[in-house]
């Protein structure tokens, strides 16, 4: 294992002091260590937001990109170099909301990379309003008189559409995090981690009180992960009766880099030898 | 001499098939070809069009008289037979109702029945257009080999030598010179150039007049190791694009206006981050869904400016499929070079418009990459965004080297890539992101220039419009007009050499363009203070050609 403090940097963290996001970073650090990648193997990419600001407070390499868009950039750098461990940091407005799009057909395409969403129920860097998770009714500073629009929920969404590896975890409970996070970055295809996360400035409702009433973890010995309709079920449960943390869902299948075989056999395609003289033969085509 | 032979009918009767039979049988055995398309925007029905001019001399745009009709429906006729000239000649079935002298009504359905091959009377129409412009069989049946799999190749070529048999000849051409050429469109030619420049990443959303690029590149990718992604929509192609680029491939993207329009805000993420980037505009009539497969240079105005905030870019426009091989190249080792965007503008017309020309140099393109290494970075921690005299940092690419990362931010930020609000870094850097402006006009390339040494009229355009002002230069020198047009293919920054010196002397200067605003004449006005004293403007989403070019400028202008 690698000594965490890699990954530190000096800079200064603008997170308001009790936020969520301080106990995510140094889980992804310990996590990063434990399967010692060192900072340059890895890029922290994302979009817009307090979440997003994650590339900022690390060691390794960065993008951060447009509110939104954390996933197409994501693919688009480990399609060019495999060899690099691509993982996303973002909220839930960007990753459900603004970025929704990207995340189903970034599910699809199932390139290698891990998608981790401090969900906060609320957009934090913009002061409070609805995000795509925050509850039907819930006051925000916009919605005055409640949230007129039902929350959706993320993990049953992402086994619907297939993803292989769909996962929860509390930020209030680092150890069980940074097990979740490794076992993601470990897996082959798109791994989605929804993390609950607090917002003490905005999300008046779910508290870190109110996430540790209700979370509990799956029982990994009565619960088989790989039953798609029992995930989708275990997905559903929110609320009071109980919140599931851990592994809803993991099927190996397919990636993107088996689908692309020579990506998958040759070299990383930044590495891709090509000189013009290469591309003359097509002449031929045009005779 | 040249000829115009057009190709008519509704969508999927097979117009398409003909006129790749027509064009390479003609093209291998010698003549210049140049074929535009004129197609609706739907799968069936409708109204279609293809003109294929050929000849004994070069052949840059399109004509809009015609020596032969091949009519595949009445509509054809009754579209086009005014356009035909005094000798002209339409090719039909024999069961179409058309009075006109000169039609040679073959039972071209019968002569597909008699191959077994109802799909084969295209086939058997192209036999009978050989033959009225009295060329032999040589070299066509390998035509037929090469285009379709073994047993229809065997029946269509039977059918078109049943109609090369049943048609009289008509023409006496002279013969043409050995074949050498290549026969390729706008779209073809950038995705060579593509593939040449070393793009290993094309992401893209099916857009007409843009798809062919994506096309072109995709059915090559197992044989090149590129990668060719179909996207969910715009935004996703230009951001996943900007992923490859910051990993360090040559990336690439196209798109026509509405998809451009959506890539917008990424275009400014591209001037934040400084990570190459190429992207294609393949403009087709707004505004919004406009006309899908129609032509215009309406979007040089919204590519100038598109993206928030202010950020250095380059953009070209090609001109010609020659042009758009080696620019596409060109600007690949541009954004690499500075680290900027590079916006290439074509059009629905230059998309699909073949023309033959001389096989491309592969030997005058480089890949540039412009990488720095390890030896270059000083520090400990590596300064993406570095201070430097250019204003171009040293660039790595993320995990090549040990203890080195690198950080691409979208907001303002320090010389690490890490966010600032510090009024003195935000200035230093705006200054060394628009000192890339300087150097880019180091690298821009002077216009095109035809015509008489010391022209009276100076006519302006860029882009597609080059091959039919070229042509319209030529015939108004044959007149004896002292006439020059400076076409553009370098656009921003604008190249004003030439410009200025044509038009000091020039009595009348004259934009001619494919938009109703007269966007060139306004970046020419806004960059140099040059005013036009008159344009020739078409909006209607067909491209002008020379003889209407002429025939307005003595009208409207002369
Ligand atoms: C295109 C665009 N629209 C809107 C914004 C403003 N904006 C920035 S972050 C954000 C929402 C952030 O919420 P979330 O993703 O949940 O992140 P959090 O701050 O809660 O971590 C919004 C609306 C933006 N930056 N860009
Ligand atoms: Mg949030």
């Amino acid at each position: 294992m690698l000594d965490p403090r890699i990954y530190d940097v000096k800079d200064e963290i603008s997170w308001c002091p009790g936020c969520g996001n301080y106990n995510i970073l140094p889980s992804l650090k310990q996590a990063l260590a434990e399967l010692e990648l060192q900072p340059h193997q890895v890029v922290i990419v994302s979009g817009i937001g307090q979440a997003a600001k994650t590339p900022h407070y690390m060691n390794a390499n960065g993008f951060n990109g447009l509110h939104g868009r954390a996933v197409p950039p994501a693919q688009g750098m480990k399609i060019a170099n495999k060899n690099l461990k691509v993982i996303i940091h973002s909220g839930d407005g960007d990753s459900y909301g603004e970025g929704g799009n990207h995340l189903l057909h970034g599910i699809r395409r199932n390139v290698d990379i891990t998608h981790i969403v401090h969900n906060n129920q609320i957009y934090g860097l913009t002061k409070g309003q609805a995000s795509p998770t925050t509850a039907l009714g819930q006051k925000t500073t916009m919605q005055f008189d409640g949230n007129t629009s039902d929350p959706i929920s993320p993990l049953a969404l992402a086994v619907s559409i297939g993803c292989g590896f769909v996962a929860r975890a509390f930020s209030g409970d680092k150890e069980h995090l940074v097990e979740i996070m490794k076992e993601a970055i470990n897996y082959k295809g798109y791994a989605l981690i929804d993390v609950l996360q607090p917002c003490i400035a905005f999300n008046k409702v779910n508290t870190f009180k109110w996430y540790k009433d209700r979370v509990y973890k799956i029982d990994d010995t009565s619960y088989d992960n790989s039953d798609r309709v029992a995930a989708f079920q275990k997905a559903l449960e929110w609320g009071d009766n109980g919140i599931p943390l851990g592994v809803l869902y993991r099927q190996e299948k397919s990636t993107y880099f088996d689908r692309v075989s020579y990506l998958e056999e040759g070299p990383a395609l930044v590495d891709r030898i090509w000189q013009p003289k290469d591309a003359e033969r097509f002449m031929e085509d045009f005779r | 001499m040249k000829y115009n032979v057009l190709i008519g009918g509704a969508a999927g009767l097979g117009i398409d098939t003909i006129s790749i039979l027509v064009e390479k049988i003609l093209k291998r055995k010698g003549f210049f070809i140049y074929s535009n398309k004129d197609y609706m925007s739907r799968v069936r029905g409708g109204h279609n069009f293809i003109q294929v001019r050929f000849g004994t001399e070069p052949i840059y745009s399109h004509w809009p008289e015609l020596d032969v009709i091949i009519a595949l429906d009445k509509e054809t006729v009754e579209f086009h037979a005014e356009r035909l000239c005094a000798a002209g000649v339409i090719i039909c079935d024999e069961s179409l109702k058309i009075e006109y002298s000169r039609t040679v009504k073959a039972p071209l359905a019968q002569m597909a029945a008699e191959v077994k091959n109802p799909r084969a009377l295209g086939s058997a129409a192209a036999g009978a257009l050989l033959k009225i412009f009295g060329q032999n069989l040589e070299l066509v049946k390998e035509v037929f080999i090469e285009k379709f799999e073994r047993e229809t190749a065997e029946s269509n070529y039977h059918a078109f030598q049943l109609g090369y048999e049943y048609a009289p000849k008509y023409f006496e051409i002279s013969a043409a010179n050995k074949d050498s050429h290549i026969l390729i469109n706008g779209n073809a030619a950038i995705a060579m150039g593509a593939l040449a420049g070393g793009v290993s990443f094309y992401a893209s959303y099916p857009m007409t007049p843009a798809t062919s690029i994506m096309t072109q590149l995709s059915m090559r990718q197992d044989d090149t190791g590129i990668v060719v992604e179909q996207v969910e929509d715009e935004i996703s192609a230009i951001n996943m694009a900007l992923g490859a680029s910051y990993a360090g491939v040559r990336a690439m993207t196209g798109t026509s206006g509405g998809g451009f329009a959506l890539m917008v805000e990424a275009l400014s993420l591209q001037g934040a981050m400084e990570l190459p980037l190429v992207v294609v505009n393949s403009q087709r009539p707004g505004p919004s869904t406009g006309i899908a497969t129609r032509t215009e240079q309406s979007d040089l105005d919204f590519v100038l400016t598109a993206g928030h905030g202010e950020f250095p870019r380059m953009v070209l426009a090609v001109r010609n499929p020659e042009d758009a091989f080696y620019q596409t190249a060109r600007a690949l080792n541009i954004a690499d070079q500075y680290q900027v965007l590079v916006i290439i503008l074509t059009d629905q017309y230059l998309a699909d418009a073949a023309q033959t020309i001389e096989p491309f140099d592969y030997s005058r393109i480089s890949i540039d990459r412009y990488f720095a290494e390890a030896k270059d970075i000083q520090g400990e921690r590596y300064k993406r965004y570095m201070p430097t005299e250019s204003g171009v940092s040293p660039r790595i690419i993320p995990g090549k080297i040990a203890g080195a990362v690198v950080l691409s931010d979208s907001h303002e930020h320090n010389e690490y890539g890490h966010i600032s609000e510090s009024a003195e870094i935000r200035t230093a850097m705006m200054n060394k992101r628009m000192k890339k402006l300087e150097l880019l006009a180091q690298e821009i390339q002077e216009p095109e220039y035809f015509g008489v040494e010391k022209p009276d009229m100076l006519l302006l355009g860029w882009g597609s419009m080059q091959g039919p002002m070229r042509e319209a230069v030529e015939l108004l020198m044959q007149e004896g007009k002292p006439v020059g047009a400076l076409v553009f293919g370098d656009l921003y920054p604008l190249p004003t050499k030439l410009l200025k010196k044509y038009a000091g002397t020039a009595k009348k200067l004259i934009n001619i363009e494919q938009n109703f605003t007269g966007q060139l004449a306004k970046l020419i006005r806004q960059e140099t203070g040059i005013f036009m004293n008159d344009s020739i403007l078409n909006y209607n989403g067909r491209q002008l050609d020379s003889y209407t070019i002429c025939s307005r400028l003595k009208k409207e202008v002369l």
